[in-house]
């Protein structure tokens, strides 16, 4: 089990920097450029609230992860 | 006081009752406050923001609303601090009463056609003070509960804290409902909906004045006078690895689930029915009261349930059925609503000034009503439909008693006395008021982006990209619960660490 939580530590990682790619490519940037003030509080959202708690987060979370900082003694 | 075989100091059994009553009057008083606001959401866009655009209005209140969600981790930083340092009954004191006087100022705040751009900013800025009082208010109390009890009956006993956000919500369900009904619609959109917000002084007068008699808690007094508090929580709490780690293990593996599925549970099916499936407002109101009274009490039974065979089965059952089961309940929930697919009952048609009303076999009501260019749908559902719809969201009702009853125990175990308050307070914030507080708004865009998508391409008579439109928001829950759920299975311990 001990295994298994450290290697997931690395899918932690990437999903962390595929959500944070996601959130600012596929959405913040284009909500910024789209020139509509509706658009602006998603944005801002995105990429002041969302992306650092899940990328910094996740990224964070796998890092202890992998570095076995979650193992349980057996 | 008193202490039990393990050595712990507990309180007597009266006084622990009377802890959850004080605790649980003002944390209900908090929930109350902060959802007049969002119930009453399509009233107070009209209000306080530019009319021209009912759609750009509703979704700046709707960002209000999570302006008012995405504070409470500030509120819980600030306010934990200070609940660690000083103690926990004089800072829920004070957000108790910086919740009611928010409250209250948003009722006295005069619309936009009166004072201009003064009325969304000074509105917004009331929201963000209750999103503060909130984000201090629950950790708080939950703490000082815990703190009260036996360690053996910390679900049980905390339980009664998880209540208060559904009788809160449905407290202020109810209030609109009876301000509604007194007076005129005319009454109630012209100065009626202020007395909710106004009424909410009333109570928190009432429970200030209970709650300042309470104890500090047993074991933070046995803390502070042994010289063990600490002299700067966030800084144990964040910026050590030790603490840090279980912080974001609590959030990963559990409030951030938890909160998905309370928020799609209690406000994204008041939102689905009124915005994706039409059924008029007091009758969506009916079905989510009816719902949430029926499954409150289960908060207790899964809170005593964690107690017998610990927090992480109970609240991972819930998460897994609620990933398993959202997307065939709105579906049941949308076809009960749906009159393209009933039969009309065509010499029952009729027309009322620039409205159509049809009547259904299953006596279901549509009324169209067109204003230029645009037509409103509005639905009412026949009593068949209306419990099945009222059964359908005690099923999701369920699901957020078995994630939500458990949670302020399993939070409060997880760290020691010293910093509880803050580390505790910031991963259920993070956790319900982020992810949860998005959840309405991100679940209607991706609903809305659905049909927009289906609407373009129908038109070049192309094949449909989504099958389902109106199930697309589901997806924002089911993701982040299912991540959470693996996190929670294979990372969370079923007995934490620090349950003295």
């Amino acid at each position: 089990m001990n295994t298994i939580k450290r290697i997931l530590g690395v899918v932690w990682i990437i999903l962390g920097l595929v959500a944070g790619y996601y959130l600012i490519i596929s959405q913040a940037i284009p909500q910024f450029t789209s020139g509509k003030t509706e658009d602006l509080v998603p944005a801002i959202i995105y990429t002041f609230i969302l992306m650092p708690i899940i990328t910094g987060g996740l990224c964070i979370f796998g890092w202890y992860a992998l570095q076995g900082e979650y193992n349980t003694s057996e | 006081m008193e202490e039990n075989s393990a050595g712990v100091t507990v309180s007597s059994k009266k006084t622990l009752w009377k802890v959850i009553g004080a605790s649980s009057l003002g944390t209900l008083i908090e929930w109350y406050d902060f959802y007049i606001f969002g119930s009453l959401a399509l009233i107070i866009s009209t209000k306080f923001f530019p009319s021209d655009n009912p759609t750009a209005a509703f979704l700046s209140t709707l960002a209000t609303f999570a302006a008012g969600f995405v504070v409470r981790p500030f509120g819980a930083l600030f306010f934990g601090r200070l609940g660690d340092i000083i103690g926990r009954k004089y800072t829920f004191m004070v957000t108790l009463l910086l919740m009611g006087l928010s409250t209250c100022a948003i009722g006295l705040v005069p619309g936009y056609e009166t004072i201009g751009f003064a009325a969304p900013l000074l509105v917004l800025l009331l929201r963000l003070l209750q999103g503060l009082a909130l984000g201090g208010e629950y950790g708080g109390a939950a703490t000082y509960v815990a703190e009260h009890s036996e360690p053996h009956k910390r679900g049980f006993r905390t339980s009664w804290i998880q209540t208060t956000a559904t009788v809160g919500l449905f407290i202020s369900l109810a209030v609109i409902m009876l301000t509604k009904s007194s007076m005129s619609a005319e009454a109630f959109d012209d100065w009626g909906w202020r007395l909710p917000f106004l009424l909410s002084s009333v109570m928190v007068v009432v429970s200030y004045f209970i709650r300042r008699n309470m104890d500090e808690s047993p074991l933070f007094k046995k803390a502070k006078s042994e010289g063990n508090t600490s002299t700067n929580p966030l800084k144990e709490s964040f910026g050590n690895k030790f603490n840090f780690k279980f912080v974001l293990l609590a959030l990963f593996g559990a409030t951030m689930g938890q909160g998905v599925i309370w928020y799609t549970g209690q406000f994204y099916a008041l939102s689905f029915l009124q915005n994706v499936c039409h059924v008029d407002f007091d009758q969506t109101n009916f079905i989510i009261g009816a719902a949430l009274l029926a499954g409150t009490g289960f908060f207790v039974f899964f809170g005593w349930l964690s107690d017998r065979i610990g927090r992480k089965p109970v609240m991972l059952a819930g998460m897994l059925l609620a990933i398993l089961t959202y997307r065939p309940i709105y579906d049941r929930m949308y076809q009960f609503t749906d009159v393209t697919t009933k039969q009309e009952l065509v010499d029952q048609q009729r027309a009322e000034g620039d409205a159509i009303i049809k009547v259904y076999d299953d006596g279901s009501t549509a009324t169209w009503v067109t204003e230029g260019a645009t037509t409103t749908q509005t639905v009412h559902v026949g009593r068949s439909a209306f419990w099945s719809i009222v059964l359908l969201v005690f099923i999701q009702v369920l699901y957020v008693t078995m994630v939500y009853g458990p949670i302020a125990a399993f939070l409060v175990e997880m760290f020691p006395v010293r910093i509880r308050y803050t580390s505790m307070s910031l991963p259920y914030h993070v956790g319900n008021g982020i992810f949860g507080g998005l959840l309405p708004a991100v679940a209607t865009y991706l609903v809305t982006k659905a049909q927009v998508a289906n609407t373009a391409v129908q038109q070049a008579s192309e094949a449909l990209p989504y099958d389902k439109p109106h199930l697309a928001g589901l997806w924002y829950p089911i993701l982040i619960a299912g991540v959470s759920f693996i996190i929670g299975l294979l990372y969370l311990k079923n007995k934490n660490q620090n349950v003295q």
